[in-house]
């Protein structure tokens, strides 16, 4: 970015990471988070920032790939809903207690991960994207199958499982700050990314793959790190939220339509930008909810989705952030 | 013995037909490089055609192919100036996400419409009995069908001034548009004429097996696979990557269950194109 010509920016330096505004505004949001539904005890209120904070995570994480690296992930619900997996089965069936399984599970799906990402690197493009779907369709199939697992029947959890965290009613308050967390590091990683070198050289294959790699970008490293990377934060997330419910099946832990939603998230709050999917998906989780309770648009919440996607796509391909950088240019030295 | 010819004459009929809805996908890939992702949709819409037009209007089933053909040509070129012709120009990704979103929007009308169960289309069709093993006339005529439409895009493409035309954009758009070639109305007419192509090929699977909604998705993945086997933009390679699509997965009914299927069809997806980047069966070009 050439802001000297501007002169508003002539120190090449960077700034210390807690003199910058972002950081600080990040922390502002979590914090928000935090107290908002203590304040008064507010169940409705927190229940519904989880599900924010879920969709946070999901498309911050998502952005990596989608945003930084330009490639389309289809199947990025797989690592939400095998972390959910491996942490509900470790806890059921092991003993194990809830830190040791969302960590197992986190280092799990990210090697995992790794392991497709470095099979599935040499793929560019749309073949990349195409892969990515048929990772969710192996991964639904084999889990399917897995007898251990419950097939298609799924997991439960007894009620006693709460009982570690001082009750049933204490144990949500315990898994939402968890989740928070969750949010906060995936916002952290997010900056941390596209502050890096590594994020350099993805936003560098987002914009012209071929100048990237004769520019000594390794691409296909790079690519299988972003996917494994990106892969961490939201198994952790699948484990807290399937510990939540207790319960675990295919067609909840491997719902597409989450993937989809995340996508629609990452575009419509911008893509690439940190603010966008953290509004994003605030937004939409304001509007689902708006849709769910309505009558007549309760069975059209795919078509309502797809509608908003193609209308980002044509008419605003920046997204909310593309926009208010467009109205404000110098939002872009404080919200990345 | 006999039943391995019998698996392989069933997997070449079926897989014909997956060949004519893989070409609906490499022409529109090969002529205007654009990955189709409302390909899934398209299938299930002529599908869902089908079951209208014959249980409907009560249209006799074959009858209902030409109307499909004809009905999916304008959709296409419909969809092409809502959904693809801002994106000409812009980076591939903002063509896969505005084909996804169409396909959002077609599954989710489906869905709220007729759910996601099973439907049939009763096609009473006498089958040809071999020994102990008898074809079903569905699939033979499927097939049969599959080479009429084959050869008709062929004629087409090889022997009109308009094929010409499309086989012009596809090897080069600028020169194309420099010899007065209306590029923009030959990339609308491409992709009617593959919407057209995925819409028939929907249909004639309806008369084979029951369908859902949802089922486009399998049958998107098993066009992908197919054009990874023919190489991009290769109408004959499709056909042929589709007899050999359809003989895998009769060979991998025998050994696994079905669920597997598309997982197998996956892996063959990733490791052709690894191998194969060209595709396998990409000895011509158009």
């Amino acid at each position: 970015m050439n802001t000297a010509a501007t002169g508003a920016i002539v120190d090449d330096r960077p700034t210390p990471i807690l003199r910058r505004p972002f950081f600080w505004i990040m922390a502002l949001v979590i914090a928000a988070f935090v107290a908002a539904p203590l304040i008064g005890d507010n169940v409705e209120l927190r229940e519904s920032l989880l599900l924010a904070a879920v969709y946070i995570t999901l498309a911050s994480n998502l952005n990596l790939m989608l945003g930084y690296a330009g490639y389309i992930n289809f199947g990025s619900i797989v690592f939400f809903g095998l972390g959910g997996y491996i942490s509900v089965y470790l806890i059921s069936a092991l003993n194990w207690p809830l830190a040791a399984a969302e960590l197992a599970a986190g280092i799990a799906v990210s090697l995992l991960a790794l392991v497709f990402g470095l099979g599935i690197l040499r793929l560019r493009g749309a073949f990349f994207a195409l892969a990515t779907s048929g990772i969710n369709e192996g991964v639904q199939a084999f889990v399917a199958n897995f007898e251990p697992w419950g097939g298609s029947a799924g997991l439960y959890l007894p009620t006693t499982i709460f009982a570690p965290l001082g009750g049933p009613m204490r144990a949500l308050w315990v898994i939402y700050f968890l989740l928070v967390a969750v949010m906060g590091a995936s916002l952290y990683l997010s900056y941390a990314v596209k502050t890096s070198k590594f994020g350099l050289g993805l936003m560098a294959i987002g914009q012209n793959e071929d100048a990237a790699v004769v520019l000594g970008v390794p691409a296909p490293l790079y690519k299988a790190l972003a996917y494994s990377l990106s892969a961490f934060l939201p198994a952790l997330a699948g484990g807290l939220y399937f510990f939540k419910s207790a319960f675990i099946q295919p067609a909840d832990a491997f719902d597409l339509g989450l993937s989809t939603e995340a996508m629609v998230i990452v575009m419509l709050g911008g893509r690439g930008t940190i603010t966008g999917a953290a509004i994003g998906a605030y937004l939409y989780e304001e509007l689902r909810g708006f849709l769910l309770t309505s009558q007549t648009f309760s069975n059209f919440q795919l078509v309502v989705s797809g509608v908003l996607l193609l209308v980002i796509v044509l008419f605003v391909p920046g997204g909310l952030m593309g926009w208010i950088y467009g109205r404000w240019p110098r939002m872009k030295q404080v919200l990345e | 013995m006999l039943g391995i010819i019998a698996l392989i004459i069933d997997g070449v009929l079926i897989g014909s037909v997956y060949g004519l809805a893989a070409m609906g996908l490499t022409l529109i890939w090969g002529v205007m490089n654009v990955v189709n992702l409302t390909h899934g949709a398209a299938i299930v819409a002529g599908m869902f055609a089908l079951y209208l037009l014959t249980s409907g209007l009560g249209i006799a089933p074959y009858a209902a192919l030409p109307l499909i053909l004809v009905g999916g040509f304008f959709v296409g070129v419909g969809l092409y100036w809502i959904a693809v012709h801002r994106m000409i120009g812009r980076p591939p990704l903002m063509i896969l996400l505005s084909t996804f979103s169409v396909n959002l929007v077609v599954i989710g009308l489906g869905t709220a419409v007729w759910g996601t169960g099973l439907f049939n289309v009763q096609v009473s069709l006498p089958g040809i009995t071999w020994q102990r093993y008898t074809f079903s006339g569905t699939h033979i005529l499927a097939a049969v069908l599959t080479a009429v439409i084959a050869g008709s895009l062929y004629l087409f493409l090889y022997h009109t001034r308009l094929g010409k035309a499309v086989r012009a954009v596809a090897n080069n758009r600028e020169a194309a548009e420099l010899s007065g070639i209306p590029t923009t109305r030959v990339l609308s007419l491409s992709f009617g004429l593959g919407v057209a192509l995925a819409g028939a090929a929907g249909m004639l699977i309806a008369t084979m097996f029951p369908f859902t909604v949802l089922a486009g998705d399998a049958y998107q993945l098993k066009s992908f696979v197919v054009t990874a086997l023919g190489g991009l933009g290769n109408p004959a390679g499709a056909l042929l990557g589709g007899v050999a699509l359809g003989l895998v997965e009769g060979f991998a009914a025998q050994f696994m269950p079905v669920s597997w299927t598309l997982v197998i069809e996956f892996v063959l997806f990733v490791v052709v194109l690894i191998i194969f980047p060209r595709g396998v069966f990409a000895f011509t070009r158009t």
